[in-house]
């Protein structure tokens, strides 16, 4: 198979974390590695034992397949594979891809000589994951405090996890989380604008440069961050949404347990009023 | 480590230590109220439910009383409640009533000198309206109370008024007008878990029969919908019944419709009761008393002290986590009900 102009650089030996030369080759365009291996592997293997969760369920309908975590009364131990086990195996497939995939990509990294931002974002996403069906049931002892799996069921399970703590938005973690949100949307929203705005230009024209960008945003709002700035504000805004989110969920249950309109009565008690 | 370094790590603990310091600290105890995955649980502090628990002990009854003999209507002058009782009953009624309501005051809380039949003491008209009130939930409101029932101390606690009534709001003090007018609400209200939801849904569902169920039946905009406002009141009133018996929204509703019952747990039946139950006291019991309450005894509208569900359940989900007193105090229950 023939290789395009750049993947000289990209198909070159070593920069492996694990398993040495073993893994070291490409399948078709995809490198393999150890963690290629095992990300196959749990991911086959997660996908088999949803489908098979499907199977013995209710349901074929796609939006109404549930596949729950046990009861609470089982708190930390391993359940049956129908009451519970199902879900605990499938986790365990879904953390094992999920990291196996980010390991992967620092493979990848190495081997071009680049910096880890990708498997470092990434890994925020997996941070996320795993605050839900991992550390939070380890704080509240049960794995019954994860997210069942499911498109319709895991909706409902947000919804009244919400409930429990009566008004989720008075969550100060929650409010910090949904900021970076929107503010990540604002600034991607903007920075499309502008790339479209500068490399669509009118008939006859040339196509702009960073100067008419820079000037753009100064002329508007007296600041240019900058073609470079601009994705490290974005990495930085992505990334903080993801980690208030990990934050809001893990402090609802294991650091508080009344409704989270309460929490601002030290606001109230300020001596200041 | 330079000065920014140094005033970033400084702001950053700052910040992490107001967060952990406005929060509660594991272990916390969980119970689940539906399905396995639904979401539907309870979370408690451990610490806070140690508090609760040895704050509603139930005092120790006093012996059973002999139920032969003359009746305390026929021994008595004036009884016109406990008549049905035999003297031996009667006297332990007093005798209990006065430990749950007035310890430190004693008899004369609602007996003037030495004529126990004088009913010029408002304490005394009240008193006696309770005590028809108490006997009414016990034997017409069992959907609610079950056969658990009530006695004065479930509301009373050693307390002459109940720590939980509730008066009519006149609001805060604003400017009139258009600068003020901040339709009872947008402040953080103590009734309402403090959130910032209308301050005073009480006199709406607990004295009138405001429409609780806002929810739309249609996909579609067609009939005139519930306001905004409206749907606010019945949160406020929701916030008010979590507070009060120390649960959250899933204890009672599955959030995936509140409205739907056939997904709800079955206390969200009893809590329909309750509603109607703490509306039907208001009225018939508590309202009725407007002209006997002195002035001193009145909230700041002129309005009689009411129940709502704070004053039985005192932030647990059964007043005194189930215990029954009115099992040991059947002289205060359904077989002895005279109504209204």
């Amino acid at each position: 198979m023939s290789m395009l102009s750049f993947e000289r650089k990209y198909r070159v030996r070593g920069g492996t974390l694990l398993g040495g030369d073993l893994f070291d080759f490409w399948v078709g365009p995809f490198y393999v590695g150890f963690f290629g291996v095992t990300t196959i592997f749990f991911a086959t293997l997660g996908t088999a034992l949803i489908v098979y969760g499907a199977a013995i369920g209710p349901t074929w309908n796609l939006w109404q397949i549930n596949i729950a975590p046990p009861d609470l009364s089982y708190g930390l131990r391993f359940a049956p594979l129908k009451e519970g086990g199902l879900w605990q195996l499938i986790t365990i497939c879904a953390v094992g891809s999920f990291c196996s995939w980010a390991l992967r990509e620092v493979e990848i990294c190495r081997k071009l000589g680049i910096g880890y931002h990708v498997p470092f974002a990434f890994s925020f996403a997996i941070l996320a994951y795993v605050t839900l069906v991992v550390f939070r049931p380890l704080l509240l002892g049960a794995w019954g405090h994860g997210f069942p799996y499911g498109i319709l069921s895991h909706l409902d399970w947000v919804s009244n996890t919400g409930y429990q703590y009566l008004h989720f938005h008075y969550n100060p973690a929650h409010m910090i989380a949904v900021s970076f949100f929107f503010t990540t949307c604002l600034a991607l929203s903007l920075h499309g604008a502008l790339i479209l705005s500068a490399t669509n230009p009118g008939k006859g024209e040339r196509m702009k440069t960073p100067e008419h960008e820079n000037t753009f945003f100064r002329d508007t709002i007296g600041y240019s961050i900058g073609p470079l700035g601009i994705h490290r504000l974005g990495l930085f805004l992505a990334l903080s949404a993801v980690f208030w989110s990990a934050v809001c969920i893990i402090i609802s249950g294991p650091f508080w347990t009344r409704g989270w309109p309460e929490w601002w009565g030290w606001w109230l008690n300020l001596p200041i009023w | 480590m330079n000065a920014n370094t140094r005033r970033l790590g400084a702001l950053l603990v700052l910040g992490v230590s107001a967060l952990v310091v406005g929060c509660e600290r594991p272990p916390t105890e969980t119970v689940q109220r539906g399905y396995r995955g639904t979401g539907m649980v309870g979370v408690y502090n451990p610490r806070t439910v140690a508090d609760l628990q040895a704050a509603n002990k139930v005092p120790d009854p006093t012996p059973a009383a002999e139920s032969g003999g003359p009746s305390a209507g026929t021994q008595f002058k004036n009884v016109k409640v406990l008549n049905d009782l035999s003297v031996a009953e009667f006297t332990r009624v007093m005798v209990a009533i006065t430990s749950w309501v007035s310890p430190k005051e004693g008899c004369a809380y609602c007996h003037k000198g030495a004529d126990l039949a004088d009913d010029s003491m408002y304490t005394k008209v009240v008193a006696r309206k309770m005590l028809q009130m108490t006997r009414h939930i016990n034997a017409d409101w069992k959907n609610h109370v079950a056969d658990t029932g009530v006695t004065c101390y479930t509301c009373h606690r050693g307390n002459p008024v109940p720590a939980n009534v509730w008066y009519d709001d006149p609001g805060a003090r604003m400017a009139k007008g258009f600068a003020g007018g901040l339709g009872d609400q947008n402040m953080p209200g103590t009734k309402v878990g403090l959130t910032a939801m209308p301050n005073d849904p009480f006199g709406r569902y607990f004295v009138k029969d405001g429409p609780i169920r806002v929810v739309a039946t249609e996909p579609l905009p067609g009939a005139p919908g519930k306001s905004i406002q409206q749907t606010e009141w019945t949160y406020s009133l929701m916030m008010h019944m979590s507070e009060s018996l120390g649960v959250n929204c899933t204890y009672c509703h599955n959030s995936r419709s509140f409205a739907e019952w056939g997904t709800s747990s079955p206390p969200r039946t009893t809590a329909w009761h309750g509603i109607r139950m703490v509306r039907d006291l208001n009225v018939g019991f508590l309202e009725p008393l407007s002209g006997v309450f002195p002035k001193e005894e009145l909230g700041p509208k002129g309005d009689v002290p009411k129940v709502s569900c704070a004053t039985c359940h005192q932030g647990v989900y059964k007043p005194l986590y189930g215990a029954s007193m009115a099992k040991d105090y059947p002289e205060l229950g359904g077989a002895h009900a005279s109504g209204k």
